[in-house]
């Protein structure tokens, strides 16, 4: 998957889990908490999407690094290669 | 309500859930949704554990419908669907009455820094600091300041403040001032963010929905099926057995106590010893009695609140509103309103705290008189804020840790899960144990029904992670 496709899959996934969610003014370096209001049950939410969609397992230690949309790009990238 | 009877269900699932309760039943429904094949196992007739109600002389009671925060709005919406997320509102009138203070709020933020700054008269600086603090902790914050020594720090000397920011919370999750302050700022902010809130149609809708949703996504549901045992062979969970039939599973999830999980469904004896050392270390919360008033159909009562904190006790003590003969209780008054589908219906429950060992030795005139003495003093005090209400009520029950214990089978009739330690315990199963978790209540913030099916979604995460591994 191109960097491109993971993002719109990011956000659809987010779209899914907070209706509400305006990504019109998202800055995809700040976290994603702050501007979206999402907390850490929304967090999870995602985590288990994407082991639903593509059997990826994402280690609590790396939630961390779902924090930014760029940071979850920059991880999913290696992952989703074969998608 | 028709489930399916235990003969007829799969000798195999991916995942079997012990125990009904909302966190067992919100984990079925996550995976579920996931798409594992369930099975959910139920000791009682009825479902949703300590989501209790009953039927007693043409009343509906509710056992834990007296209050929750506004996060349930998000949660049920999410993991339950709008239905069931459209069905919550907000209980405006919340009242104190002690001997250091009376007053009504809607148990928010603005309101609280009304009172601390009018009322008690704080310093505005100091209860924005306050609020800034409690708001901002989390689970990985320091976990040794305690509560008590949180309140000295912001309130020194003012055990009437300590008693306005501590008494809902000990009667919510049974904690005390000894507590971690962490979990007393994780819930009582959950509280603060706007208030009380209910569940308008009562207990009994709310478990329907829920059983109903479960069905539609092909759980199968089994009540009055006792798991007696967890399975488990060379080091992985295999299955249950349960009223002499063994079903297999890669997963089990058990919604049973965790201290009940360890000790009687898997045995002390298929853990590492480092692992029951810590075990060792893990205590219950205290258990509860309730009183339970119901209004003679065709009279009512005035709009007097809707949760009532009442104590005759000088100051707060947790201790104090644990004993047999505390003065200190809750009312929630349950007016026609809670369930305007029904005809219109008064119902009152007085709940107080309650230590099992204090009940569960009792010979049966003893239990009978204690039982009696406590429904006097109910009434007196209830007749303060209604007047004549003898005369009124046509029905009462009561209920005492002994209760508790019969229908949950938790240790010691618990009400809230344990104390803090046990939520490492909860968390760390499947790592002893391939296969094997634990969801409900435990560690003071995963109790009450937000934190319960909140848990319930934390655990399904893990299983799930699990079966596709
Ligand atoms: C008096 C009282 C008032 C409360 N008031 C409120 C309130 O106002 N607001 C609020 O948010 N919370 C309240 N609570 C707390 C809240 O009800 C609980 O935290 C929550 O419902 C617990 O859910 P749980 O998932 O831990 O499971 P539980 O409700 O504890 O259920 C566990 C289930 O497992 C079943 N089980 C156990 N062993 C077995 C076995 N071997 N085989 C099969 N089944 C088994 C039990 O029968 C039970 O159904 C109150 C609790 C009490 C006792």
């Amino acid at each position: 998957m191109s960097r491109d496709e993971i993002k719109d899959v990011l956000l659809e996934i987010i779209a899914d889990i907070d209706e509400e969610a305006d990504f019109a003014s998202l800055d995809a370096d700040a976290p994603l908490r702050d501007q979206l209001d999402l907390d850490s049950m929304d967090f999870l939410d995602i985590v288990m999407e994407l082991r639903k969609r593509y059997k990826l397992q994402v280690p609590e230690e790396e939630y961390p690094q779902l924090a930014t949309l760029t940071s979850c790009i920059d991880y999913l990238e290696p992952k989703l290669q074969k998608f | 309500m028709q489930y399916t009877p235990l003969d007829q269900v799969r000798s195999r699932y991916d995942a079997i859930v012990v125990g009904s309760g909302l966190g067992g039943l919100t984990c079925a429904n996550r995976l579920a949704a996931a798409g594992h094949s369930v099975l959910l196992l139920e000791h009682h007739i009825q479902l949703g554990g300590l989501a209790a109600w009953f039927k007693r002389g043409g009343h509906i009671f509710d056992v834990s419908l007296h209050g929750f925060p506004y996060g349930m709005v998000k949660t049920c919406k999410k993991y339950w669907g709008k239905a069931i997320r459209d069905s919550i509102v907000q209980l405006k009138n919340i009242v104190f009455d002690n001997p250091q203070f009376s007053l009504r709020t809607t148990f928010s933020k603005e309101d609280f820094i009304r009172i601390l700054q009018g009322r008690f008269g704080i310093d505005p600086e100091v209860v924005d600091k306050f609020f800034a603090t409690v708001d901002g902790m989390n689970f990985y914050d320091d976990q040794r300041l305690t509560t008590r020594e949180l309140f000295a720090r912001f309130f020194p000397g003012r055990s009437d403040v300590h008693r306005l920011l501590m008494e809902p919370i000990t009667y919510a999750n049974g904690s005390t001032l000894d507590e971690p302050a962490i979990t007393y700022g994780i819930v009582f902010s959950n509280f603060m963010n706007r208030g009380v809130y209910t569940f308008e149609g009562g207990t009994d809708k709310l478990i329907g929905l829920m059983a109903d949703e479960l069905r539609a996504k092909g759980v199968d549901i089994c009540t009055g099926a006792k798991v007696d045992r967890i399975l488990v062979e060379k080091g992985m969970t295999a299955g249950v057995a349960v009223k002499g039939r063994e079903l297999k599973a890669r997963a089990v999830v058990s919604n049973a106590g965790v201290t009940n999980t360890i000790d009687q469904l898997v045995g002390q004896d298929r853990f590492a010893a480092d692992f029951i050392g810590r075990f060792s270390k893990v205590r219950v919360n205290n258990s509860s009695c309730q009183v339970y008033f119901g209004v003679r159909p065709g009279e009512s009562i005035p709009d007097v609140g809707d949760l009532l904190f009442t104590s005759t006790a000088v100051e707060f003590s947790s201790e104090e509103m644990r004993r047999m003969d505390t003065g200190s209780r809750t009312f929630s008054l349950y007016y026609p309103k809670t369930r305007p589908q029904r005809p219109p219906d008064y119902t009152i429950v007085a709940s107080m705290n309650a230590d099992y060992g204090d009940w569960a030795g009792l010979d049966q005139e003893a239990y009978r008189t204690a039982k009696e003495a406590m429904v006097d003093r109910c009434f007196a005090d209830l007749s303060r804020y209604l007047p004549g209400i003898r005369a009124k009520v046509d029905t009462v029950e009561s209920a005492t840790p002994r209760t508790f214990h019969r229908y949950t089978l938790h240790t010691k009739g618990t009400s809230f899960g344990t104390k803090f330690e046990g939520l490492d315990i909860s968390r760390s199963l499947h790592k002893e144990i391939g296969g094997l978790f634990h969801v409900g209540s435990v560690g003071i913030i995963m109790s009450g029904w937000l934190g319960a099916i909140n848990y319930g979604v934390i655990v399904a995460n893990d299983v799930d992670g699990y079966l596709r591994g």
